[in-house]
């Protein structure tokens, strides 16, 4: 049949001749090949001590942001975990009181704000999602565990640190 | 029998098996590390300085991990498959010279733990036994996978035993004799057997890298078709003795391959290295350059490892019957004209 | 010392041996006659024959018993699949097995208590003492036997290969 694309190669398929037939040759050079890698350059980043550069789009652990004046921005609309494809995000809404201003920026807050990181599979839907621009996936990799429950991170883990004065 | 040679033979037989056991466990590390290196990283690093402790945290969890016996497996063959894989791997090292004769005193010690006068078959025997220890535990384990392994595992030592014995009868026409001593005495002064028999080294080689199962020839336990081959089911400790087996059996292999074709304890320049420091150092120096030399074959071993990939099947068959026996026997007749004529000269 | 030795190996043989006959696995009866083989190695040991038991060790341990172990574990031989036998193979077993006792019984007649672990000639089971006598003393029957196994062979490879133009 005409080849359409008159790209069509023929592979002719030599038998091999008494050498390659020996493998023997062959065998040697790959052994050569992986000799000259144990010189090489190691590839190896030793990870908890030297951490690998991350792309300008990584998405990694979640952070709760904070305002300029180190109020907490979420308000609890509950976007995010709506918007989440994994359900991953819950919370527990509250209504901020006299003299807490200058710790929630809006009226309601999150009281309990709890990703399970098991369930998270890093799309940042959620970030994108945001109307406060409270949540960033721009943390580091979500460190390993022995037990299910640690992988449910709280306000505790995810809130930014205060501002220093 | 004095009381003077039982300690000497008890100390010999304990240094020899604690080292070969030593070497062993780092076999494993020297394994991950040689394959690290091999692929541009630098293998486990974490267990002690540079991971010199990883061997005894893998020992460490070998011993902690569950022993399961699957509830349809013959328990007695069971726990006996492994048992005797390690027990044949051990003994296979009694009749190496490790070194010349060591003389304290008016003492003579000889470094290897029994002469007997057919030494290189008592290590051909001991080889064609290990595979029990495989089809055992491979059958009791009641399983089609490990069974499969099994039974690769007897048709393929048995198929190799036999180029392997082919190119050794090759070896024995040069040196007339079977005893491992003699042949490492008639090697001194670089009159290295390899020169002789190249190609029944080569042929000795690729039969011990099928006898020990290492790649290319590790169809018993491939993993991407038979799961684990003999040993899917074991864990554990047991599967700890199959795995020590394995390098055990590549130890041994390594020393043998150096006593009988490149020297044993012989290096360039022995006897004024003899003469300077004495019959108690030399020895000694001796015994370290045999070891070097099994350090060089398993490293050898594990290269080729990392670099071969896995026969099919049908052409380990097709490699051992029709290319390894034809080699060994064409080998035995050009060695026989060969002496036959060098005699006449 | 080696005779008590010689006692205990000789009882451990027999021990085997009858195992390998009343054991109802197949796969432990070639077990157990694997080790009845390692004991028969023992016995060469001591007879100072180490050539021969090597070679014993080897071929029969190392070789053919792995093939038998190999066959056994291919076949399924459980109880309820094995065939029934037929009265006919009994009493032939019955006749063949008692015409052997009988046998055995009349060789017992002309036994005589020989020394069992000392030989006449100490080294003759040693490799060059061996090789000496089999290529003088005893060439012709080992070269016919080296032609009968070559014949098995040829038979071997003629009986495993499919003849073509029959199918």
């Amino acid at each position: 049949m005409e080849s359409l694309s008159n790209r069509k190669k023929v592979l002719d398929q030599k038998p091999m001749n008494f050498w390659e037939r020996l493998y023997l040759p062959a065998i040697f050079q790959g052994m050569a090949i992986t000799f000259k890698h144990m010189f090489k350059k190691k590839e190896t980043i030793f990870y908890p001590e030297v951490e690998r550069e991350f792309s300008e789009n990584w998405r990694g652990l979640h952070s709760l942001k904070r305002d300029e004046q180190g109020r907490e921005r979420c308000t609890a609309c509950g976007l995010c975990a709506l918007s989440c494809p994994a359900e991953a995000i819950t919370m527990i809404a509250a209504e901020r009181q006299k003299g807490e201003e200058n710790l929630y920026r809006e009226e309601k807050y999150a009281a309990v704000y709890e990703i399970n990181m098991l369930r998270c599979i890093f799309c940042g839907l959620c970030e994108e999602a945001c109307p406060k621009e409270a949540i960033y996936l721009d943390g580091p990799i979500v460190k390993s565990d022995y037990l299910r429950k640690d992988f449910i991170y709280g306000k505790d883990k995810l809130v930014e640190e205060p501002l220093k004065s | 029998m004095e009381l003077s040679f039982i300690i000497e033979k008890f100390i010999l037989i304990t240094v020899i098996f604690l080292v070969s056991l030593g070497i062993a466990a780092y076999s494993t590390l020297a394994e991950r590390k040689i394959a690290g290196y091999l692929q541009d990283r630098v293998g486990p690093n974490r267990a002690g300085p540079g991971g010199m402790f990883q061997p005894l945290a893998d020992g460490l969890k070998m011993f902690m991990k569950e022993e399961i016996i699957p509830a349809d497996a013959n328990r007695f063959l069971f726990i006996a498959g492994p048992s005797l894989a390690l027990l044949t791997a051990c003994i296979g090292s009694a009749v190496i010279p490790w070194g010349q004769d060591m003389v304290i005193g008016d003492r003579i010690i000889p470094l290897q733990v029994t002469d007997i006068n057919v030494g290189i078959l008592y290590i051909f025997g001991v080889v064609s036994l290990g595979v029990y220890g495989l089809m055992i535990g491979g059958w009791a384990s009641n399983n089609k996978f490990s069974l499969m392994g099994a039974i690769r595992a007897a048709s393929q030592n048995i198929s190799y035993e036999i180029p392997m014995g082919l190119s050794i009868i090759a070896l024995l026409l040069v040196t007339n004799t079977l005893s491992l001593k003699e042949i490492s005495e008639m090697q001194h002064g670089g009159n290295w057997n390899i020169l002789y028999q190249p190609l029944g080294f080569l042929i000795f080689m690729v039969c011990s890298f099928a006898e020990t199962n290492r790649t290319p020839f590790d169809l018993p336990e491939c993993e991407t078709e038979l799961v684990g081959g003999y040993h899917t089911e074991y864990s554990g400790f047991k599967m700890g003795a199959f795995m020590f087996a394995e390098y055990l059996n590549m130890f041994v292999a390594s020393a043998v391959m150096s006593t009988l074709y490149f020297g044993g304890y012989n290096y360039p320049g022995m006897d004024y290295v003899n003469g300077l420091v004495g019959p108690i150092i030399g020895p000694l120096i001796g015994m370290a350059v045999l070891f070097a030399k099994v350090f060089a074959f398993i490293f050898f071993f594990m290269w080729v490892r990392w670099t071969v990939p896995r026969f099919r099947y049908d052409q380990l068959m097709n490699l051992g019957w029709k290319v390894l026996i034809p080699l060994a026997i064409a080998n035995i007749v050009i060695t026989g004209i060969w002496i036959t004529i060098y005699d006449k000269l | 010392m080696s005779i008590s030795l010689f006692y205990l190996i000789a009882f451990l043989s027999i021990f085997f041996s009858v195992m390998v006959i009343f054991s109802k696995n197949p796969i432990h009866s070639v077990l157990y006659l694997i080790i009845t083989f390692f004991t028969f190695t023992i016995h060469y040991i001591l007879l100072n024959a180490q050539f021969l038991a090597i070679v014993n060790f080897i071929v029969y341990m190392g070789a053919i018993m792995v093939l038998f172990l190999f066959l056994l574990m291919l076949l399924n031989l459980n109880e309820d699949s094995e065939p029934m036998k037929s009265n006919l193979l009994k009493i032939a077993g019955v006749i063949a097995g008692m015409s052997l006792l009988i046998t055995l019984v009349g060789s017992l007649k002309s036994l005589h208590i020989s020394d069992p672990v000392i030989l006449q000639t100490q080294d003759l089971g040693l490799v060059k003492n061996l090789g000496k006598v089999l290529f003088s003393e005893f060439l012709l029957p080992f070269e016919v036997s080296s032609i009968l196994l070559l014949v098995a062979m040829v038979g071997a490879v003629l009986l495993a290969k499919k003849d073509t133009k029959r199918i």
